[in-house]
């Protein structure tokens, strides 16, 4: 029964791995490695900021879509409609799950940032063109439209875990409320979200973990540049995509140390937001006395 | 406190109704428009040479994509021969040995851990623990890449179906005086076969979209493979380097290999799903 220890090995592992390859950009750069908007492979000459900066950037985005869209379609299936139509719905949107990341990232590229550069970003640039959210050129590629297509795909992940929790909120609850002469969103707000408030922080939780590590759909669309812009329409990069885009043609050691490093900087990142989220579902077990 | 009129309630209410359904519609929207654009796309590049040639060098049109529909089955397969054993052990311990135990929940924590690690780090790391050391790319590394992202999915789901077997079973053969072993193996896995199966058929479905890792291991070849210790040929990483590319005719391809990808991945995640409907309603 020895194989189950195969898991923390791994874990392990990953850590020592990641961190020894990485011993030589730690070693040159230090933690300045952190702060630094370099990224010069001629001049041996890298920072981690500028992918930093663009991972929580287009996670942010996908997030502040993500959430609230789930909230709702995980109302619409467990209140709204009758239960064939939203275990149809809810399997559809399942579905959205099961296709890779590189079909999301072809579709990007090819049908869905043209359609950006000459429908969406032309508008949003109409009505808030003094911001400097959404100034420069409409390219279809860049910061916004990876953080679309990473809410679309984190989506059927909170959908899912959120009304699953919808549907475990006690029925005599809703009915009296009901009784009182509540609306169905009267229900949705002061019942069942309430009730289902933790639950919906984990889903969230999940979303974030999956949004940071995303890698090739962020690769197709992110545009792929080391620059830090206030702007979304420009051309930015993710930690994920910076390795997948550059890892290969890393010809010198410190190169490829650099970019090792990058990928130490994501582990510590998701792994971090895993011990959250873990840590946050044994409260809630504890507090409602029940598994999820 | 002032009663809220009614017709502003039910103004809101309709609103709010209206909004979630109009979520949901967003939803199949985009879900419809991805598989409509895959599929017809993807149509335009099927042929026979599709299927049986050899990729052509750069800008010349025509070839196919053979070698990497041969090597993506191949390493998934060696993938699964790696990753479920190993995985149905692990959580055959969880459910079956371990229970409560501390040890055990720390297993399942590190087993949570992993499957929320971006697979692109699992590539990173077969990297340095198998490509670096060796001093090139492998068909194996991407199996063992792909066998580590499947690992706690296994786990996962074997543990979850184990624990819906009855303890009233396991206490009747243990009652007749069978060993635990041959409890575990005699009984438990027969009452939880269809399961297992199903946590297989998932975690396979997980695995054979996947890009990321392969790309730093199993790499790419536009040739036969003569072995899996050599660069490997696969769908998904051809995908990527077809679409970058500027030639029309590779990305026409690029097309293709998606549509082959998904149908694979949805096909057997829709066979997953049916078993495990037909085992909760029976």
């Amino acid at each position: 029964m020895g194989s189950a220890f195969v898991l923390p090995l791994l874990i392990l592992g990953l850590f020592v791995a990641l961190t020894g390859l990485s011993l030589p950009s730690i070693k040159r750069f230090g933690l300045h490695f952190i702060v630094s908007p370099a990224w010069n492979p001629v001049k041996h000459d890298f920072g981690a900021l500028s992918s930093i900066y663009g991972t929580l950037v287009s996670t942010f985005i996908a997030m502040i879509l993500a959430v609230p869209l789930s909230l709702a379609i995980a109302l619409f299936q467990v209140e709204l409609v009758p239960p064939v139509i939203g275990r149809v719905v809810g399997s559809a949107i399942e579905l959205l799950a099961a296709i890779p990341s590189i079909i999301y990232g072809m579709w990007g590229l090819f049908v869905f940032a043209p359609f950006m550069a000459d429908h969406v970003q032309p508008f949003l640039a109409r009505i808030g063109g003094n911001l400097p959210l959404f100034k420069g050129p409409p390219m279809g590629i860049g910061m916004l439209t990876a953080g679309l297509i990473l809410a679309l795909m984190i989506l059927p992940f909170i959908t899912s875990v959120t009304s699953d929790v919808f549907r475990m909120v006690p029925a005599h609850l809703k009915e009296s409320a009901y009784g009182m002469g509540s609306t169905t969103f009267e229900v949705a707000r002061k019942i069942t979200l309430r009730y289902g408030i933790d639950g919906v922080v984990g889903a969230g939780f999940l979303g974030l973990g999956r949004a940071l590590g995303e890698t090739m759909a962020v690769t197709f669309v992110i545009g792929n540049s080391h620059r830090i812009s206030a702007s979304l329409f420009t051309g930015a990069n993710s930690i994920a995509s910076t390795l997948a885009n550059e890892f290969t043609e890393a010809s010198d050691p410190l190169y490829l140390s650099s970019l090792v490093e990058l990928g130490l900087i994501l582990l510590i990142l998701t792994v971090m937001v895993q011990i959250l989220s873990q840590l946050w579902l044994r409260r809630m077990r504890r507090k409602t006395g029940k598994g999820m | 406190m002032q009663p809220r009129l009614a017709t502003y309630r039910k103004l809101t209410n309709a609103l709010v109704v209206g909004l979630s359904g109009f979520s949901a519609l967003i939803g199949l929207f985009f879900l419809g428009w991805i598989l409509m654009v895959v599929i017809l796309k993807g149509m335009a590049a099927f042929s026979p040479d599709f299927f049986l040639k050899l990729p052509t060098p750069p800008g010349v049109p025509g070839g196919g994509l053979a070698n990497a529909i041969v090597g993506t089955l191949l390493i998934t397969l060696l993938s699964v021969l790696l990753g479920v054993p190993l995985g149905i052990l692990g959580g055959v311990y969880l459910s079956e040995f371990g229970e409560q135990s501390k040890i055990a929940a720390a297993v399942r924590f590190c087993s949570n851990v992993l499957m929320g690690t971006p697979s692109i780090i699992v590539g990173v790391f077969i990297y340095a623990i198998m490509v670096y050391p060796l001093g090139h790319f492998s068909g194996y590394a991407g199996a063992v890449s792909l066998a580590v992202i499947m690992l706690p999915v296994v786990v996962r789901t074997t543990e979850d179906m184990l624990r819906l077997v009855p303890n009233s079973l396991r206490e009747s053969a243990l009652a007749l005086g069978a060993p635990r072993w041959k409890v575990t193996v005699q009984v438990v896995f027969r009452a939880a076969k269809s399961g297992l199966f199903t946590g297989v058929l998932l975690a396979i479905a997980r695995v054979s979209g996947e890009t990321a890792p392969l790309l730093f291991t199993a790499l790419n070849s536009p040739y036969w493979m003569e072995s899996l210790s050599k660069p490997t040929a696969n769908l998904t990483v051809t995908i990527f380097n077809y679409a970058m590319s500027p030639y029309k005719d590779w990305q026409r391809q690029a097309w293709g290999a998606s549509l082959l990808i998904m149908m694979g991945v949805l096909f057997v995640t829709l066979v997953g799903r049916f078993y495990l409907k037909g085992r909760k309603t029976p």
